[in-house]
């Protein structure tokens, strides 16, 4: 199926909203995505129908609720193509996710001395973990840096693996460079040093296909809510050899086999790691998404996206002062420039007042803007619904920012 | 009316001429350009307020019982704004200060750059405005009834 705009746009019933007297034109897409009717009717179909606690009544309904959210475990390992069902486990998202692993798998397996490894381009959320983690553990963390372009140093990389390297934690797209790391590489050259590695996910799973079997990954984590699923649920996937060895992260119910006051017994996994009651509604929603970005289709999604990128990139080089952060051969859906003149938050405030959704900041990446030395820039970034059309509203509206500010 | 109240109307009125945003803007912006910059002394971390997007130097002094406040931003459209906050708030006691609802804001609205999203330095600056007013108070009590 290509991407028909017109009927796709249509499906997201949020994209006909006018904002400041316009038309919405939706390109913060990496902070989150919309949703399409079929993801917002699923929701409302388990609350109306099927709403009961799982893996406990013996009833009707629970018994439905429960065979629902496995059936959607298992929807979901195919996505990623992980091996085993109970190697998927439902988070909050990937913030969870990783912080899960930071806890759990340091726990076990980080020891004093040890050193964890992440990269220059990390979001906050696979950055801050870590850091925490190593002081707990009194281990350090080293990064990798990135060059002129926002691509990894491989050479680098490869220096700073040394054999107390436990485990490297890498984005496996930036969300604020758009850089496609060569995560496969990287996990090749940890595993021959014998370093476990975690893919930060968020940036890719609605853009390309993930296989954490072709991979080779120890760990991969993503968030619904960016791939046009209900926010509040994520999913980690683990290696079962790790996620057997590491402690639970959270404890309560669900989670245990039996309980005294002298001992607990753990549940197996998945359920291990699933203290308490789970996000049902929106784990069959985020099911839901993975549905529908599978019949649009990753072929036709990568066609349009790209098209979209190259467009953008054309036509945004039309605009004097312009300087792009972020320019990696290897990239996706993500744009991030600033004007050298004008304060990437007047631009932000501008084209806001003329309905176009960016964001402008540091976009939780800190350490990206002091490597460019800038105060942040403006980020747009594409989802399978934008339009060339909305890039030419957008690049009317700079111009426009340029008369004001310049 | 307190004096900060007269400076509010003043600007409320100022901003009733504008009918579309766009000119409020550019008015916005031409404040900017023309804010007296902060003494560059000023202008380092001891100073600074944080903003997840523009940052704000904000510096305050004491005289004869008003609080004198020079700031600056590396957003133009945060330093126009600053501009205005410092029109109302600049010169007056530090009571009045304190006890200021900054509601002209709103009027001429622009409430939405003094939200938690933006990040841009604001709200945390007009937070700084009033614990310098209350420090100065507390500091140099006897100049509390000039
Ligand atoms: C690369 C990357 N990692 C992690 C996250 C955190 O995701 P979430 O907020 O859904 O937990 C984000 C979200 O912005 C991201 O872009």
């Amino acid at each position: 199926m290509a991407v028909k705009e017109d009927i796709l746009r249509k499906q997201f019933p949020i994209l006909g909203l006018t904002v400041n007297k316009r038309p919405l034109v939706y390109f913060d897409n990496a902070a989150t995505t919309q949703k399409p009717v079929a993801v917002i009717d699923r929701l409302r179909h388990y609350y109306e129908s099927e709403n009961s606690n799982i893996h406990r009544g013996a009833h009707y309904l629970s018994q439905l609720a429960t065979e629902a959210y496995e059936q959607a475990r298992e929807n979901i390992r195919k996505f990623i193509n992980a091996g085993q069902n109970h190697e998927v486990i439902f988070t909050r998202g990937t913030t969870e996710s990783i912080n899960l692993v930071a806890y759990a798998f340091s726990k076990k397996f980080l020891n004093p001395g040890d050193e964890v490894l992440i990269s220059e381009m990390e979001h906050h959320s696979n950055i801050v973990p870590w850091q925490i983690a190593c002081e707990n553990h009194q281990a350090h963390l080293k990064i990798i840096p990135m060059n002129e372009k926002g691509e990894l140093r491989m050479d680098q990389y490869r220096k700073l693996l040394s054999e107390k390297t436990k485990l490297v934690a890498v984005t496996h797209v930036s969300n604020s460079l758009g850089t496609i790391n060569p995560v496969k590489e990287i996990i090749q050259l940890a595993h021959q040093n014998n370093t476990a590695v975690l893919v930060d996910g968020a940036q890719a799973a609605p853009h390309i296909p993930i296989d954490v079997k072709a991979l080779d990954c120890d760990f991969y984590c993503f968030s619904g809510h960016k791939m046009y699923g209900p926010m509040g649920v994520g999913v980690l996937f683990g290696k079962e050899k790790w996620l057997e060895q590491m402690p639970p992260y959270q404890s309560g119910g669900e989670m245990i086999k039996e309980v005294s006051f002298k001992k607990t017994t753990y549940n197996e996994l998945p359920f291990k790691f699933e203290a308490g009651t789970p996000n049902v509604a929106d784990v069959l929603g985020m099911e839901k998404a993975i549905q529908f970005i599978l019949e649009v289709g990753h072929k036709a999604i990568a066609r349009h996206e790209n098209d979209l990128l190259q467009y953008a990139i054309n036509r945004l080089s039309e605009l004097e002062n312009i300087r792009f952060i972020g320019t990696a051969e290897q990239r996706t859906s993500v744009v991030s420039f600033l004007f050298n003149d004008i304060h990437p938050y007047d631009t932000g405030t501008i084209l806001d007042k003329l309905g176009i959704a960016v964001r402008t900041g540091h976009h939780c990446a800190q350490p990206v803007m002091d490597h460019f030395q800038i105060p942040g820039t403006v980020r747009i970034s594409f989802a399978l619904y934008n339009t060339k059309e909305e890039i030419d509203v957008l690049v009317k509206a700079l111009a426009k920012v340029r008369e004001m500010f310049g | 009316m307190s004096g900060i109240k007269e400076k509010e109307q003043e600007i409320i009125e100022e901003f009733e001429i504008f009918d579309d945003w766009m000119d409020k803007y550019n008015y916005i912006i031409e404040l900017g350009k023309s804010v007296p910059e902060i003494n560059p002394e000023y202008k380092q971390e001891k100073y600074l307020i944080r903003g997840c997007q523009a940052q704000v130097w904000l510096h305050a002094d004491y005289k004869e019982g008003k609080v004198i406040y020079t700031a600056d931003s590396d957003a133009l459209i945060t330093k126009g704004i600053i501009a205005l906050l410092i029109k109302v708030l600049s010169g007056q006691p530090p009571q009045e200060i304190i006890d200021a609802d900054m509601a002209f804001i709103d009027q001429i609205g622009l409430r939405e750059h003094l939200s938690q999203t933006r990040s841009n330095g604001l709200l945390n600056m007009i937070k700084q405005m009033k614990l310098y007013a209350l420090a100065f108070q507390k500091s140099m009590p006897q100049n509390n009834n000039q």
